[in-house]
Order: C-alpha cells, then sequence, then structure tokens
C-alpha cells in the first residue's frame, strides 16, 4: 500500500505542478510534494525493515534492503534538492533566464522524473525497469535545453542520442534475457520478473546471459556514464539548471548502475564464472583513470564535478565487481555518501556561479569572504568528496581499497593513481576559488543553507558512526548481491 | 496458410526489412528516408502478425496493430510534417562515402549472424533465424545514426533501430509481454514529441538542422 502510494504522489504532484507550476508558490508546491514522497519512502523502509522483502500489487512491485536505501536516498535528496532550487530558480527567474511557460514546465518534469526513478528502483520487471530509465531520460532532456543557448541545445540533442542509442542496446539485452528466461519460467509476463528469475539463475542458458550482458553492460553502462561510453555526461550535467545537475548526478546515475548490478547479480548466476563481475571491473577502473585525468583540464565548474560523478561512479562500479562482503558494502555506501556529497556540491556551485554570473573557474574568487557559509561549505564538500576523513567517502573509499588488496591486488596502484590524480586536480582548482579577496564582478546572494548543511551533516555523520539499521540493510544487501 | 508456408512468408519480410535498412543507409534525400522507413514499419507489422497466426499468440495482433498505426501512419506522418515546415530537401554529404558505408553494412550483418548463431541453436522457434536480421537492422541503424550529420536522419537512424529491436522481441521470443510493449510504445510517443520540439529549437537556433556545427562542447587543451 503504502509502495504505491509513495510512487502516486510524484506522479499526482507532476500533473498538478503542470498547470499551476509558474504561480508564485509553485516551488513551495514542489518541495511540499517531494517532502510527502520522502516521509511515503521512509515509512515503506522502516515496514521493510521490520518485515523484511515483500512484492506487492500481483508481484508487479518488489522491495528489498537493496532498493529501498536507494528509494529513501532518492526521495531524500529530490526533497533537498527541491529546497534550493526554489531560491536558486527565483533568482534565474528575475535574470529573466526562464519565463513562465518554461517555470511549469521545469516543475512538472522535475516531479515526473522522480517519478520515473522511484518506479525504476521499485519494479519488478525488468522490461518495466527499461522503460522507466528511458522515461527517466526522456523528462530531463529538455530541462537540459531549458535556457535554449546553443551550448545547451547541443548538450541536450547529445544526452537524447546517445542515451537513446545506449538504451536501445539494453532493451536488446532484456530481450535475450526474456528469451532465455521463458525456457525455464514459461512464456507470459512472469518469465521477466527479478523474484522469479533470481530464483532459477543457475538454470537459466549462460551462452545467451552472456551475450545479453554485453548489451545490458553497454546500455546501461550508458547511463551510468562509464568510459568510453561518457562523452554525452558532462555536457548534459552541466549546461542544464543547477538543481537538475544535482540530480542528474546525485541519483540518476545511482539508478542506472542499480540496473547494472541487478543484470550481474543473474548473469554471474547463471554463467557460474565472474565474467560479469570483471567487465565491471574493467570498466570501473577504466573510468576512474579517464575521469582523473580529465579532471585536470576543465575549466567550467559544472563540468569538472560532473567529470567527478563519472570517477566516482567508476569507483562504486569498480568495487561492485570485485564482489565479496568488503567491496559492496564499501560499493553500497559509497554510492550513498557520493549522492550526499555531490549534490551538496552541485548546490554551491549553483550559487557560487549566480554570484558570479559565470560558470567559469578562473572567474570564480574570494568565496569565503563574499559568503562564508557558501564558501565554507564548498570547502568541506571538497574535502569529503576527495575522500579525507572524517567524512563517509573515506570509509567508502577505504573499504573498497582494503578489498582491492585483498582481491584484485594488481590493480591497486592504478586505483590509488586515479584517486590520487581526482584528489590534486581538484584541490588545485578549488583552493584559488575559496580563498582570496572578492573581486568586483561578485553579487551578492541569498543562499539556501539548509540543503547543504543537511547533506554535509549526514556526511560527516556515516563517517564517525553508521547507524545500526544501515548496516543491518547494507549487509543484507550484500547477501542479496553474492 | 500452412505452417511453414507462413514461416516462409516471414522470411521474406525478414529479407525485406533488412533491405529497407541497406535502403536508408543509401538514401540521401529526406524525403526518401520517411518513405523507406514507413515500408520498414508495414514489413514490421506485416511479420508481427504472421507470427501472432502461427504460434496463436494473440497479444502479437495487438503489437501488430500498435506498429501499423505509429511506426507506419504517425511517426512517419509527424516527420513529414515537421520537414515540410521546416522546409527541408535534401541533406549534406554523409561522413563516410556510401560505397564504403555499405561494406561496413554487408560486415555488420555477417557480425549480427556470427554474434545470434549460439542463441539460434539454442531456439526451437520457427522464427529463429530472423534473429539474426533483427540485430543486424538494430546495427544498421546505429551506423546510420553514425555516419549522418542531419538531425533528421540521425532521428530516423534512431526509429529504426527501435524497429530491429521490436522485430527481435518478436523472433526471439514472441513478443515482450504485452505491459513492456506497451509502456515501450509510450516512450517512443515522448520521444516523438521530444524529437519534433528539438527541431524546431535546433533550427531556429543554428539556422539549420545539420548537426555538425553543434561542436562547441568539447574538452578545451
Amino acid at each position: 500500500m503504502i509502495l504505491l502510494f509513495l510512487l502516486c504522489i510524484s506522479l499526482f504532484f507532476a500533473i498538478v505542478l503542470a498547470f499551476v507550476g509558474d504561480w508564485k508558490y509553485a516551488p513551495e508546491i514542489n518541495i511540499l510534494g517531494s517532502g510527502a514522497t520522502f516521509v511515503a519512502g521512509v515509512a515503506l523502509a522502516v515496514q521493510v525493515y521490520l518485515q523484511g522483502p515483500m512484492t506487492v500489487g500481483n508481484k508487479f512491485f518488489f522491495v528489498d534492503a537493496f532498493n529501498v536505501y536507494l528509494a529513501v536516498l532518492t526521495s531524500f535528496v529530490s526533497m533537498t534538492t527541491a529546497i534550493f532550487s526554489r531560491k536558486y530558480m527565483r533568482v534565474e527567474r528575475e535574470h529573466g533566464r526562464v519565463g513562465h511557460w518554461k517555470m511549469r514546465f521545469y516543475h512538472a518534469m522535475y516531479q515526473l522524473f522522480i517519478f520515473a526513478m522511484l518506479l525504476a528502483l521499485l519494479t519488478n520487471n525488468f522490461g518495466v525497469l527499461w522503460i522507466s530509465m528511458e522515461l527517466a531520460t526522456l523528462s530531463t532532456v529538455l530541462l537540459v535545453s531549458l535556457y535554449r543557448t546553443p551550448t545547451a541545445i547541443e548538450a541536450a540533442w547529445k544526452y537524447f542520442i546517445l542515451c537513446g542509442v545506449g538504451i536501445a542496446q539494453a532493451l536488446f539485452g532484456t530481450v535475450l534475457l526474456y528469451f532465455a528466461a521463458e525456457r525455464v519460467l514459461g512464456v507470459g509476463g512472469e518469465a521477466l520478473l527479478w523474484t522469479n528469475l533470481s530464483q532459477v539463475s543457475s538454470q537459466l542458458e549462460p551462452t545467451v546471459l552472456r551475450l545479453a550482458f554485453v548489451f545490458l553492460m553497454v546500455g546501461y553502462g550508458t547511463k551510468v556514464g562509464l568510459v568510453p561510453l561518457h562523452n554525452w555526461l558532462p555536457d548534459a550535467h552541466s549546461e542544464g539548471p543547477t538543481p537538475i545537475s544535482a540530480v542528474l548526478s546525485g541519483l540518476l546515475l545511482n539508478v542506472a548502475l542499480y540496473a547494472l548490478v541487478r543484470c550481474k547479480v543473474l548473469v554471474d548466476g547463471s554463467t557460474g564464472t565472474h565474467m560479469a563481475g570483471n567487465m565491471l571491473m574493467g570498466f570501473g577502473l577504466l573510468s576512474v583513470l579517464v575521469a582523473a585525468f580529465s579532471l585536470l583540464r576543465q575549466k567550467d565548474i559544472k563540468r569538472m564535478f560532473s567529470y567527478s560523478s563519472i570517477e566516482n561512479m567508476g569507483i562504486a562500479t569498480f568495487a561492485f565487481g570485485i564482489g565479496g562482503q568488503i567491496a559492496t558494502f564499501g560499493a553500497l555506501l559509497h554510492m550513498l555518501v557520493h549522492s550526499l556529497t555531490k549534490s551538496a556540491i552541485f548546490f554551491t556551485v549553483g550559487h557560487a556561479s549566480q554570484m558570479h554570473g559565470t560558470q567559469d573557474m578562473d572567474r570564480i574568487r574570494g568565496l569565503i569572504k563574499g559568503n562564508p557559509v557558501v564558501g565554507w561549505s564548498f570547502i568541506l564538500g571538497i574535502v569529503a568528496l576527495v575522500g579525507m576523513p572524517p567524512f563517509g567517502m573515506f570509509a567508502s573509499e577505504f573499504l573498497i581499497l582494503t578489498a582491492t588488496i585483498k582481491d584484485a591486488p594488481l590493480l591497486t596502484p592504478f586505483l590509488l593513481l586515479g584517486l590520487g590524480v581526482a584528489f590534486a586536480a581538484i584541490f588545485r582548482k578549488v583552493q584559488p576559488m575559496v580563498t582570496g579577496l572578492v573581486p568586483s564582478w561578485q553579487t551578492p546572494l541569498r543562499a539556501a543553507h539548509v540543503p547543504v548543511i543537511l547533506h554535509m551533516a549526514l556526511v560527516l555523520l556515516l563517517g564517525l558512526y553508521m547507524p545500526r539499521f544501515l548496516s543491518d540493510w547494507f549487509h543484507t544487501a550484500v547477501g542479496l548481491l553474492k | 496458410m500452412s505452417m511453414s508456408f507462413a514461416a516462409q512468408v516471414n522470411s521474406v519480410m525478414a529479407a525485406l526489412i533488412l533491405l529497407t535498412s541497406f535502403g536508408l543507409l543509401v538514401q540521401r534525400r529526406i524525403l526518401g528516408l520517411i518513405h523507406l522507413f514507413a515500408w520498414q514499419g508495414l514489413f514490421l507489422c506485416i511479420s508481427t502478425a504472421i507470427v501472432g497466426y502461427i504460434t496463436g499468440m494473440h497479444h502479437l495482433f495487438i503489437s501488430s496493430l500498435m506498429t501499423l498505426s505509429f511506426k507506419v501512419i504517425l511517426l512517419p506522418y509527424i516527420l513529414y510534417i515537421l520537414v515540410r515546415k521546416l522546409d527541408i530537401r535534401r541533406e549534406s554529404e554523409t561522413l563516410v562515402n556510401i560505397p564504403r558505408t555499405m561494406m561496413i553494412g554487408i560486415a555488420l550483418v555477417i557480425f549480427s549472424y556470427h554474434l545470434t548463431a549460439p542463441v539460434t541453436q539454442l531456439s526451437t522457434m520457427v522464427t529463429k533465424s530472423t534473429l539474426a536480421v533483427a540485430l543486424a537492422t538494430v546495427m544498421l541503424g546505429l551506423l546510420m545514426m553514425v555516419t549522418r550529420r542531419h538531425a533528421v536522419t540521425q532521428i530516423i537512424g534512431f526509429l529504426a533501430m527501435e524497429n530491429g529491436l521490436f522485430f527481435a522481441a518478436t523472433s526471439a521470443t514472441y513478443g515482450m509481454p504485452m505491459v513492456v510493449e506497451l509502456g515501450v510504445a509510450l516512450d517512443l510517443l515522448i520521444a516523438a514529441f521530444i524529437f519534433g520540439i528539438f527541431f524546431f529549437h535546433i533550427s531556429t537556433t543554428f539556422d539549420s538542422l545539420d548537426v555538425e556545427q553543434m561542436a562547441k562542447l568539447k574538452e578545451e587543451d
């Protein structure tokens, strides 16, 4: 019941905001909708925590420890982003960058996007998973091109075409999966259900699943932004409005990785080998290295953090590929803390670029003097992002590194190189932005502090102390993903 | 109509789908591309109906009707209207010359047969041999998107890929579950809406639909 309610809220608010999205209090309605979704998400999580995994709606939906934590995370970050977006979009509107129609469109699509992500997480059906991933892409394409500048249109077109092509490969993979499944489970909708497939994964034909995984990997890997399928990501994440960058980097990448990991579990269960895991490790490590070196060359602030998202998703993918208890635990934690940190950073970056009227890093200066809260939360976010203690990212990266040394010692230097280069690249760029004198072109701004502080506090907490329920969830999820 | 005859007709349809894929690859006029795309949809629709007839799966008739209304009538019509409105006649040069594109296309077809060989060996269905054609259609659509630099052409390549995927679903598995097929159709419809908007945005911002000029976003050295 709660599950259906959870999905209906965002869909309902999407329809409402399509009509009143330009109204004076529309941002508040947007916050209300995301807040209600978050409350329902927490209620669902409590239910799953107390009663264990369950299926709802004639096996159409399915919740276990793995997807419920991502659902809560998704609804939480979408709520804080909605709070941030209230002040951010007001400034954009005052600057004349968005008008009435665009505000309506923006708010409606924001809620639809959240609906698509939650549907992708909670559905039991691999076909519906594909559909909702595509829906999540389609609902954000026109948000990326919201400002209608030539670069924004180029970015959105790239996003539309490359993700469309990529995700088409995933559909072919799903067809092959269905082909293998219906020989065991019989014809009909039942054969694509995760709950059925995971029970019979050892009976599925390995040759077919191996081929299917190659297509699924290319398809969902494009959406995760794995190198060499990442070309669309820095453009799409940097050209749209900043709240959209925050949810694309913080949430959508996680959902795509979730889809990929579910597929990996099935394929490795069928083939009895570590083939899918090895592919994840290879693509993950390549992403870490390429993204880390690309970070060095960035000039645009949002573009730089998009590359950092590729790097961090690479780390999580790599860890899921290693498998085993420590690495999977680390990967789950990494997805959580990266999502919180990256969206917090995008909030501060959004304010910083509004204060300076540019996204060019050479023109952003003196943040701490100009607006101490924005400046300090920015620098704390960076410290967390590059994996310094005592923040949560340190814990997850440490776990992943430990597992690498244990299970794949030869790859450790490459992973360390990637982490080190990323650290140096980001710090070198950020340091002049926050320190120094206030430049003449900087304008004061009323920033939204609550979301950033909330996120950073959570990331700090996760670095120092892991709540009991969370570690229980993660342990159950680790068991599921074996 | 006997079963083996129906299966043969289905193979003919598969051949025609592959033929239209190659046609799309070499056709330079936009209107010609739209016609070819509509023909491909029609062959797909007939093939789906035949598979439905052979297997007695009635939901395939619904899929077939959906193909007819979307891919043969609605999408080509939308594209036609857009092309008329934006006054596009002929697209610019292809990136790779046509004979070479054909050679790459043939290589892709052979590759598809090679790739699907283990899958077709396992299948007991009468339509199993067409799976390779389906994958080839997907690959040729992909090739078309890579070698062309016009927004409308790229979209037609994208839709041809979608045709290939749909064909794969009917030839390998007698169609996906209904809920999945409806969802895919819905996504396709939204995508059609979005690319329609895009054509206007691109042509008003860049004065033409040549996507070659959209090359501002890249790494600076």
